[in-house]
């Protein structure tokens, strides 16, 4: 048996299928060109600003005089975009500190969550928190040293890596059948879920050192960190209860008549199953995640907005807002975009259990 | 049996379940206690007393009368009109720009449908708040007033955005019942014209009854009242007056909350287009239907039915993101109540329960509205 290779599209085709697709009528053709135009004439303008007309290096304002953008300041500050404060001398511990951080988030989404990495990932965060903050065996760095997209990266691993064990928790306790456990999980779930994450961020530097027993207190970036995490973890908890809701009965209850017990069925037959159809979902909630990082300037921390704020505010770089945001935009785009393709490829493939779920 | 064994599960879960309530409570007692130790040392009282003090701070953009000798409970509620005014624009706005951008992404010409791919995957992938300030500053390059031109009585300035508004003034009285009374007519009309069509098969869709009868209605209320003026923008001196004014913050914000959200609906609309398999349009086309009354009455009811959940959750995403105004100066409910008042007064548990109580209400609000249009998708929808 033998199957046919895919006949290369010969030119007429290709001409032929533009033509369809562009001008297929004269209202169409009409509309191509208006169109055509108004890209064009916006796509020739961007450059002009960002690229032909622009001004890449300089030590204040005054060295951009192209009429374009100033990416001078970019330029100038690369550095505490990147990791704030931190040592000059020491940048290779927020660079291997990245370099695990991206490790500890890879089996998270992954097409099939392997067990292990619910003890490998919070091990590779802690690992990445203690080389950034020194642990006693490397010279101490605190977190206030601590900026720019470091920062941003820090906040969405973790909350990434902490909040998926009890989002999956809570998960299972809305679906209880025990009405303590699931009344509590669900209003856990729809409380945090109608609260916006700058209300929970103040919370997290106002109302957290007021629960907090006397005598201990917790720096910026952890309270925000934990309050990250408890809030994410609402939105991994539905996320995880989509990927249980579309599993069928049978399987647990298969478990059960084979003489396996209701944590060992449910841990090592439901929630792999589960997390397989849910990891789409969980992807998609961790761009979420990554994006809501960039509020955290509100609460004074700096991380890649708050640096660049703070360029804004010096003297000399004055009234170039729009390069600083779209320096994060970009920044944040690249990252996003990638993780968005890859849950699209995931639900695509999709596993069984998920192409036969009733819609 | 049956019954004893349940009885006999749930006694047993009874253990663990009253274990859960138990740590929970002292978990919660806990935290009081240290929240009680903590307030009690920096000398906070605790309560609602502070909701009645004079704030003796004034806010930029209030939709009620408001001054520094008014309460905190009044920076409450203009704090929660702000952010239901920019929410509301922003919904309506980011409906618009998905259900466009959603038809879009399924157009048969390349150009519009790539370019509406171009604008969901840039709009959906930078963050909320980045774009909302990368709207406030595209707004201060805006030219100033004396430099900027007036378009269909639209003014963009960097003061903001001024636009026409309706004024009413006149003898509206009987121009009013008259156009009561024509749209009545319609009424009647399309009721006549939709019993005959149901009757006969076929004939004037009942939809013309309604638009002659409330066409009559507009023009008699015009002709005869003139009760609505439309007051647009004028330029006096520097600046331009009349019509209605939006602040930048304000423009800043909605926009960039339609924008985002906008690229979200548009996804949703379209995978609820896709989910109306095509057979339905095809056996549509081979009854001989119009293509206008394909799109309204075969594929519209069916992909609404999956549009309308996710929408509502969509709705819900935009209310709370209208709480990054904070970071732009738009004085909402966050930004004046769990911002200004909490400084001033340092009622940090109080502020922030009641803000986010509010949060929690227009959730529930959302959902059930969204609910009850839901249910009557369903109905219609449903096979006769």
């Amino acid at each position: 048996m033998t199957l046919a290779a895919p006949v290369p599209p010969s030119r007429p085709a290709l001409a032929r299928r533009l033509r369809a697709q562009l001008f297929a009528t004269p209202l169409d053709s009409a509309l191509t060109l208006a169109v055509a135009a108004m890209a064009l004439w916006g796509a020739w303008g961007v450059l002009q600003w960002a690229v032909v007309h622009a001004t890449w290096t300089g030590s204040s304002r005054a060295a951009c005089r192209g009429g374009g953008a100033c990416w001078a300041m970019v330029t100038a500050r690369w550095e505490q975009i990147l990791a704030g404060a931190y040592p000059h001398g020491h940048l290779w511990r927020p660079l291997v500190a990245v370099l695990a951080l991206a490790a500890a988030l890879t089996p998270l989404v992954l097409r099939r969550l392997p067990t292990w990495g619910f003890a490998v990932s919070p091990l590779g965060v802690l690992l990445a928190l203690a080389l950034l903050g020194g642990a006693h065996l490397l010279p101490s760095v605190p977190s206030d040293y601590w900026g720019g997209l470091l920062v941003n990266l820090v906040l969405g691993v973790t909350g990434a890596v902490f909040a998926l064990p009890l989002g999956i928790l809570l998960a299972f306790g809305r679906r209880s059948t025990l009405p303590a456990v699931r009344l509590l999980s669900t209003g856990y779930i729809e409380l945090v879920r109608a609260a916006p994450l700058i209300t929970v961020l103040f919370m997290a530097s106002v109302m957290l050192p007021l629960f907090l027993p006397a005598g201990v207190s917790l720096d910026r970036l952890t309270r925000a960190m934990v309050v990250i995490v408890l809030f994410e973890a609402a939105y991994m908890a539905e996320a995880v209860r989509g990927g249980l809701q579309a599993l069928p009965r049978g399987q647990g209850e298969a478990a059960r008549a084979l003489g396996i017990g209701p944590l060992r069925g449910a841990l090592l037959v439901v929630l792999p199953q589960a997390l397989r159809v849910a990891i789409p979902a969980i992807v998609n909630s961790l761009i979420g995640l990554l994006k809501d990082t960039t509020l955290v300037f509100v609460i004074a921390l700096l991380d890649i907005t708050g640096v660049l704020r703070q360029a804004l505010s010096d003297y000399a770089w004055q009234g170039l807002p729009l390069e600083a945001y779209v320096v994060i935009a970009v920044a944040f785009w690249i990252p996003c975009f990638a993780m968005s393709r890859w849950a699209a490829v995931l639900e695509r493939r999709g596993s069984p259990v998920a192409r036969t779920r009733p819609a | 049996m049956r019954a004893k064994l349940a009885r006999g599960v749930q006694s047993r879960a009874l253990v663990p379940q009253l274990g859960l309530l138990g740590v929970v409570a002292l978990v919660i007692l806990w935290l009081a206690a240290n929240a009680a130790h903590n307030m009690q040392a920096r000398g906070l009282a605790s309560g609602f007393a502070f909701l009645g003090r004079p704030a003796g701070f004034d806010i930029s953009e209030h939709l009620i009368g408001f001054g520094p000798e008014d309460s905190n409970a009044r920076v409450f509620l203009v704090g929660a009109l702000n952010t239901l005014l920019v929410a509301a624009i922003g919904i309506v706005g980011a409906t618009v720009i998905g259900f466009l951008g959603g038809v879009a992404r399924l157009s048969g010409n390349l150009l519009v449908r790539s370019l509406a791919t171009l604008y969901v995957e840039v709009a959906r992938n930078i963050p909320a708040a980045i774009q909302i300030l990368l709207w406030y500053s595209l707004i201060y390059l805006a030219p100033p007033p004396r430099e900027a031109e007036p378009f269909l009585g639209f003014v963009l300035s960097n003061r903001g955005l001024r636009m026409p508004a309706l004024v009413w003034h006149g003898a509206m009285g009987p121009a009013l019942l008259l156009a009561a009374a024509l749209a009545a007519g319609g009424w009647v009309a399309s009721r006549v014209l939709a019993r005959r069509r149901a009757g006969r098969g076929g004939g004037v869709s009942p939809a013309w009854g309604w638009a002659v009868g409330l066409g009559l209605a507009a023009l008699a209320v015009i002709l005869i009242g003139r009760p609505v003026g439309l007051d647009t923008p004028h330029r006096r001196g520097f600046e331009f007056e009349g019509g209605m004014g939006l602040s930048p913050v304000l423009v800043a914000l909605a926009t960039g909350l339609a924008v985002y959200t906008g690229a979200f609906i548009a996804e949703i609309v379209r995978g609820g287009l896709q989910s109306v398999g095509v057979g339905q349009t095809e056996a549509a086309r081979a009854l001989g239907l119009p293509p206008g009354v394909i799109l309204r009455q075969v594929v519209a009811p069916q992909a609404l039915r999956a549009i309308v959940p996710p929408l509502s959750s969509q709705y819900l995403n935009l209310t709370k993101n209208s709480s990054l105004a904070v970071i732009i100066g738009y004085p909402d409910l966050v930004a004046v109540f769990a911002g200004t008042v909490l400084n001033q007064t340092g009622q940090a548990i109080e502020t922030i329960s009641l803000t986010m109580a509010f949060y929690v209400a227009v959730s529930l609000c959302i959902s059930i509205l969204m609910n009850i249009w839901n249910r009557r998708i369903a109905r219609w929808a449903a096979p006769a």
